[in-house]
């Protein structure tokens, strides 16, 4: 049977330090108390129908906007309110009440459910006072911070922009400078160049002979590997093992694809190999190399899980730290041909000046161009990192090539600097391309302090900077001040 | 979630990520270093990784016979006849092989009809397991018995079962109509078990008389002894399918028998199939095949097997409903055709049914690989009684805790508590009922089942315990491939306790799954389940809770590098090879997971298993859901044939993922499948690991109303979905039925599949059209109404009525006469709204007649059973009075719910409105809407136990 729910709280309300009591149904909110009065009938609150008084709060559901209920469970679209005296007030949906479930901390909601529930109120209130003031603590020391780095940036700004003005001086003097040198030197040029040219073509065919006996090397080693049986042939089977030497890039290797790299042929010796070679050279991993790169994809690779700006395709995996020697360097290396003749090189060093200025320049203007906020205070993460280590992984954000910056919907124009949006990382297998949000908090330190990977490739950052810190509102709440309902 | 693992997918997957320059690294602004050992991938498999009925040995061998003459005599000489069982002897005149038939009058109007070899070589495998019971008997009589054959009385005065002789056949007579007939197309074939004749020691004299190939051999002329050759092409001793050799050291084994049905144009079951409900005929293509496999991204409308089995036959016209059971658990497959026969042969005794050969008849014809002919032959007359024929051989579907009627979330993966965590205060966010929250394989300990990722969810038990504050319940997956892994615990007790599924050289049995290689414990070995089902008792199954529950996938069993996606048929459980089990598999997983959950509560508290893989009988432990669907609307649309397809065979607790699994499903579709799985029994969304987010939030304010809403309708339909769950525990009633269960002589129902009734009382046309503006429902029954139960419009019956849509429309409607009970309270769980009062709708027929039935418990334990713990009520409204009472007088429970509201469609206006109650009369409130003609009483008050009478006057 149903218990009579029109029950009156009694409400012990501190204002100006004077309690007084301030009697309402259940659930209602003081701002809505008066139209709720015992003496008259009600009327729903959205006009709708007028009732008895003792209708209101009865365990039955009159009015379509749930008015009459805001105590009971009984109208599926009412709220409830509690007070919540030390902590906020907070409305929840009416069919939180007496479910078993503690919701209000001040344990309000469940008034006939034989649920146990505790004030928490106090507990809640301090926290949160305590949180409040440990923000508000951070966005002062970060407010201060982001003002030192917005006057860093400005420094930099302008030694920079200084840099560029002095660079063209320099340039332009180096250019005159190098004109000068050749016209004297194109008197005595024509010896020179002809046997600058001698010695290149020289060396060219040297190196031409180099790399054809290595590759003839790498080649035969290559055979050797292959001819897995060692009967002397390589055969399709043997091949269609090296997947990188798909032509498709289809992720399969087929029988038919091999043979078109075989020639159609079923097998080969070493002398008909020479044609199949140069069909596959540039794919062919070696035996040892792929170990290598199977160990290091079981161990240790890298992802990148999205870029800024979108007009770069994706990156792509490394293995490992950048410190791997790339081959291709280690052979140029051998290949080195011997210096010029002074002239000449102080010739060339002269355009090569010219040109790193010119790249120095060019980066510095890069840099200038970016969107580093209104008051320049994100400068200081250009070309910095900044590392999560996780159980599983190690991420690492790299905030600036190409700014884009996000913006939350529904969030004023002036709060996009807020939420970092990547795209087009390393595609996903049988995914899309991994994208990352990150989303920036004022703290004193910048710091990736979260990750997540809430959809398959879509990942979410926590990241916290003092270059989000807004200025602390002047209203500071004195720590003294009146505890609200 | 399924895929096939191919090693290759590794190498191919990563040389796509590779070659990545120096100078790319450093433009890497964001980036992050992968450390992992293991990468388990999906691979697309198509139709050719799974075999046609020519790629199946047994299937073509039998295919190729045609109907003609049956080789098969029946021995009535041979003819044995104890009380309840009569024994013949068949002679097979090509062969001379003796093959035993049973014939058993069974109560409830059944005939159960077995054959087998009269002496094998050795035992040929019977289904152990599936029937609760020996099925009881009843008398059989011989009527007359001549040299043509023998007239026996199926206890019903007017049934007869007529034995033809030469050749032999079966016909189940009643009054002058033949129901039913067993080899009238003579394509009974039974391979018998031989000796391979090239390892065979003994002089071929002793054989010489036996065709090997030709149990039958209507293909006259040209079979002689090139045989020899054949046989092998025909795979009867070895068969290889994409590079899997099935070696049969058996030999051929498989059986075939056909079954034809004059004056039968639907039929129905034999799930599970994505097709149509109303089953198409087989001619010119492939039979539909019965063959539990996990199927990567299944293709519709066609008759490939798919995860599990039911060998179930369902056959209808306006005059009667049958079912044919066809008790095996080997690959089988199943012709129809459709008005082909009729023109065979007809005995002296059925000379008179010559005139009705032009009517509509169905052939139908069942081939498996291996073991015996069973078959259970429930001759209904009404759809009522085939379920409940049905239901008295394999028991009904398990009284599910009525949280699990709930909502369930699931994804695969929620990554870790915390997103646990979130996503459950996300519903409370956005005031979205759920009951179960679902962890994928992610959370275990490198898919090691029954442990917890250390990292990811570190603190199973205070997770479950915060899902336990909110009166919340969670599901972890537990699949039954285990890793082969020295380190793991459940992989040492299976192998030190020998429990693995062996090959066929006698070594454990091993396979590629999700957690790498993996070892198959033999679910078929009753002490591998009992050592199984304690594996979930609290001290073993570490992190567990009351409110844990399970999920065995991939139990067909999936095994990626098998042949099929499956486990090889020559693998050994114990003496039987998995190709005499194969379809059962899952059902044993099931059965040993839900005896765990009831074994952990010391037999108190009900189980919960939701299954991939299913045979017959699997109702009896849990739901079963279809496997991996596509975010596609048609994938929408075939979830109501494939669930009523289920329902028609025993299995009521039956749901498709919401959203679809595979892909991403637009809003639209989104929204429109949780419309149509609210009104499906078992409703869970999931989604693949490579889907984006999809909880019912993430699409905009107006689609989280419309999902909101959708869920809300749901709850407050639990007591509906609670009360039908019952009937269909106790009855084997379907709960979501085709309407013309219960319209049977209304031809215009049979083959409709896009509307579907639950229980009698609501017939549902869920919109699954993209960009919908309107539906046409069908509304049966002549000289019925049926109320729109978002606006208590009322329509007649016996039309098609258009019904103009929006996005948040969900086309149900409430049969007149019939009394529902709702809880228009909806709660963020059902368990909080256990004490909530009832609103009773009541919708008048235009006889001014309703009825319905209240069934309340505890909704969790078994006390309804072992106690009598519930309150199960009728509901009637005649003559103007409401009256509840009592329909189990020596029940006891008592509940705190009480009748908030009755709202009476298609009234009248009263001029008073009195309560009836103890011997008092009190008046109660009423408002009457003349628009709709709908009464609404205002708090009556009465308990929800108590006898009362309202009375209008």
């Amino acid at each position: 049977m149903t218990c009579l729910h029109l029950l009156l709280t009694l409400v012990f309300a501190v204002s100006l330090g004077t309690p007084v009591e301030i009697q309402r149904p259940r659930g209602v909110p003081l701002t809505k108390k008066q139209f709720y009065e015992e003496s008259k009938p009600f009327t729903c609150l959205d006009g709708s129908r007028t009732i008895p008084f003792d209708r209101v709060n009865d365990d039955y559901c009159d009015c379509k906007d749930g008015s009459d209920e805001p105590g009971t469970a009984a109208c599926p679209n009412g709220s409830f309110h509690c007070t919540n005296a030390g902590y906020r007030p907070m409305f929840i949906p009416s069919s939180r009440i007496n479910d078993g479930i503690c919701d209000c901390c001040d344990t309000t909601d469940e008034y006939n459910s034989g649920a146990k529930c505790e004030n928490t109120c106090k507990e809640l209130g301090r926290k949160e006072r305590e949180v409040l003031q440990k923000m508000a603590e951070i966005t002062k020391e970060g407010f201060l911070l982001k003002q030192q780095l917005i006057e860093e940036a400005k420094k930099g700004r302008e030694e920079k922009q200084g840099k560029v003005t002095d660079m063209q001086e320099n340039k332009k003097q180096l250019e005159e400078k190098v004109e000068a040198l050749r016209t004297v030197k194109e008197a005595a040029e024509q010896p020179e160049k002809e046997a600058k040219e001698r010695h290149l073509k020289a060396w060219e065919e040297q190196k031409a002979a180099i790399r054809l006996e290595k590759d003839k090397a790498k080649m035969a080693e290559a055979f050797l590997e292959l001819d897995d049986n060692s009967d002397g042939f390589v055969s399709v089977s043997e091949l269609q093992s090296h997947a990188e030497l798909d032509p498709d890039a289809d992720g399969t290797l087929t029988e038919t694809e091999v043979q078109g790299l075989m020639g159609g042929a079923a097998q080969v010796d070493t002398s008909t190999f020479e044609s199949v070679w140069t069909n596959i050279k540039d794919k062919y991993h070696s035996e040892v190399s792929r170990k290598e790169a199977d160990m290091s994809r079981l161990m240790t690779f890298e992802v990148v899980l999205g870029k800024f700006g979108s007009t770069l395709s994706w990156l792509c995996v490394v293995q490992a730290p950048p410190t791997v020697k790339t081959p291709e360097k280690s052979h140029e290396d051998e290949e080195a041909m011997p210096p010029y003749d002074p002239d000449t090189q102080a010739l060339i060093e002269g355009w090569l000046c010219c040109q790193s200025y010119s790249s120095i320049r060019l980066n510095i203007e890069k840099e200038l161009s970016f969107d580093f906020g209104p008051d320049a205070e994100f400068t200081y993460m250009y070309s910095q990192c900044y590392e999560l280590s996780t159980s599983e992984y190690i991420y690492r954000l790299c905030p600036f090539n190409r700014a884009l910056w996000g913006r939350e919907k529904n969030r004023p124009e002036n709060n996009k600097y807020l939420v970092m949006k990547y795209e087009h990382g390393t595609g996903c297998w049988q995914g899309p391309n991994r994208s990352t949000t990150v989303k920036l908090t004022c703290g004193k330190e910048t710091v990736v302090t979260s990750t997540s990977e809430p959809s398959r490739c879509e990942y979410l950052m926590e990241f916290t900077t003092p270059a989000v810190c807004q200025e602390p509102a002047n209203t500071e709440p004195s720590p003294h001040g009146h505890e609200e309902l | 979630m399924s895929a096939v693992f191919e090693r290759n997918a590794l190498p191919a997957m990563q040389t796509s990520h590779c070659h990545t320059p120096l100078n790319n690294y450093r433009m890497g602004l964001l980036s992050v270093f992968f450390v992992c050992l293991f990468f388990s991938s999906a691979f697309a498999v198509d139709r050719g990784n799974f075999k046609t009925c020519d790629q199946s040995a047994f299937c073509k061998r039998q295919r190729a016979f045609k109907p003609g003459q049956s080789p098969y005599r029946a021995l009535l000489e041979t003819l044995e006849l104890s009380d309840s069982r009569l024994t013949l002897q068949l002679i097979n005149d090509n062969n001379k092989v003796h093959l035993l038939l049973e014939l058993y009058r069974l109560q409830g109007n059944m005939t159960r009809v077995k054959i087998n070899e009269l002496k094998p070589l050795k035992p040929r495998f019977e289904v152990p397991d599936v029937l609760i019971a020996e099925p009881p008997t009843e008398p059989l009589s011989v009527l007359s018995k001549d040299d043509n054959g023998v007239v026996l009385s199926l206890g019903a005065e007017s049934q007869r079962l007529i034995v033809s002789a030469r050749p032999f056949r079966l016909d189940i007579m009643e009054g002058p109509e033949v129901l039913l007939s067993l080899n009238s197309r003579g394509l009974l074939a039974f391979e018998h078990l031989r000796l391979r004749k090239d390892t065979q020691a003994q002089p071929e004299g002793a054989e010489v008389k036996e065709s090997v190939d030709g149990d039958q051999q209507q293909d006259e002329g040209k079979k002689d002894e090139d045989e020899e050759s054949n046989k092998e092409e025909d795979g009867l001793w070895e068969e290889t399918f994409k590079s899997h050799t099935d070696t049969k050291p058996n030999g051929p084994t498989s059986i075939s028998l056909d079954f034809s049905l004059p004056g039968v144009e639907h039929v129905y079951g034999i799930p599970e199939h994505a097709d149509d409900l109303k089953l198409k005929t087989t001619d010119g293509g492939d039979p539909y095949r019965l063959y539990n496999l996990d199927v990567f991204q299944y293709e519709l409308y066609n008759p490939m097997a798919l995860y599990g089995s039911i060998p179930v036959m369902l056959a209808h016209n306006t005059q009667r409903t049958m079912g044919i059971f066809w008790l095996n658990a080997a690959e089988t497959w199943v012709d129809i055709s459709s008005n082909t026969a009729g023109k065979t042969v007809f005995g002296k005794m059925l000379d008179f049914v010559q005139g009705s050969s032009e009517k509509p008849q169905t052939d139908v014809r069942w081939i498996s690989e291996s073991g015996i002919i069973d078959v259970f032959i429930m001759l209904g007359p009404k759809p009522s009684d085939v379920f409940s024929q049905y239901a008295s051989l394999t028991g009904t579907q398990s009284f599910p805790p009525l949280a699990s009627l709930g909502y369930h979330q699931c994804r695969w993966n929620y990554n870790d508590q915390e997103d646990v965590k979130s996503v459950d205060q996300g519903f409370d966010q956005h005031d979205i009922p759920y009951d179960f929250i679902w962890l994928d394989i992610e959370h275990a300990d490198g898919k090691r089942y029954f442990t917890w990722d250390p990292h990811k969810f570190s603190q199973p038990k205070e997770m479950l315990q915060g899902l336990m504050d909110k009166k919340r319940k969670m599901v972890a997956i537990v699949d039954p491939h285990i890793k082969v892994d020295s380190g793991y615990k459940i992989h040492n007790e299976i192998t030190s306790k020998d429990f693995y599924v062996k090959n066929k050289d006698g070594g454990n049995y091993e396979g590629w799954c999700w957690p790498g290689n993996s070892g198959y414990p033999d679910f078929t070995n009753p002490e591998m389940r009992a050592w199984w089902a304690s594996m979930f008792a609290y001290d073993q199954y570490e992190g567990s809770m009351e409110n844990l529950f399970t999920w065995n996938d991939m139990n067909e069993p999936s095994v990626f590098n098998g042949p099929e996606v499956t486990m090889h048929k020559d693998a050994l459980h114990g003496k039987w090879e998995h190709r005499d089990i194969h379809n059962m598999y899952g059902l044993y997983v099931q059965m040993a997971t839900a005896e765990g959950q009831i074994q952990r509560s010391g037999g108190a508290e009900r189980p919960f298993v939701l299954t991939r893989a299913f045979f017959a009988g699997s109702q009896r432990f849990g739901a079963v859901w279809t496997g991996d669907n596509a975010a596609e609307w048609d994938h929408l649309k075939i979830s109501i044939p494939m669930c009523l397809s289920l329902g028609l065979v025993g299995v009521s607790f039956c749901g498709a993922d919401v959203g679809g699994f595979f892909k991403n499903p637009s809003t639209e579709l989104l929204v429109r499948w949780y419309q149509t799985g609210a009104y499906q029994p078992f409703f869970r969304a999931h989604a693949h690991l490579d889907t984006t987010r999809r909880e019912p939030w993430l699409f905009g304010p107006e689609n989280t109303a419309l999902i909101r809403e959708a869920v809300r309708q749901r709850y407050a339909l639990l007591p509906y979905w609670y009360q039908l769950f019952f009937q269909a525990y106790r009855t084997g009633m379907p709960v979501m039925r085709p309407l013309w269960v219960d319209y049977p002589k209304d031809t215009a129902t049979f083959t409709i599949d896009d509307e579907f009734l639950i229980g009698s009382d609501l017939l549902v046309h869920p919109v699954t059209e993209e960009g919908s503006r309107g539906v046409t429902a069908y509304l049966p029954g002549a000289g019925e109404v049926w109320y729109d139960v978002h606006t208590f419009q009322k329509h007649n019956g016996a039309q098609n009525l258009y019904i103009p849509v929006t996005l948040s429309s969900i086309p149900v409607f409430q049969r007149g006469g019939s009394i529902i009970p709702r809880k228009d309270r909806v709660r963020r769980s059902s368990a909080c709204m256990e004490n909530d009062p009832y609103t009773l709708y009541v919708a008048l027929s235009p006889k001014k007649f309703a009825e319905g039935k209240l069934y309340i418990d505890d909704g969790h334990s078994f006390n309804y059973d072992t106690k009598k713990e519930f309150i199960h009520r009728s509901l009637t409204f005649a003559n103007n009075a409401l009256t509840s009472s009592n329909l189990c007088p020596d029940c006891n429970f008592l509940t705190s719910s009480w009748i908030e509201k009755v709202l009476i469609l298609g009234a009248s206006k009263p001029s008073k409105v009195v309560l009836k109650m103890n011997g008092k009369e009190t008046p109660v409130d009423f408002e009457f809407d003349s628009s709709m003609s709908v009464l609404t009483l205002r708090k009556p008050g009465m308990n929800a136990g108590d006898d009362w009478t309202l009375l209008l006057q």
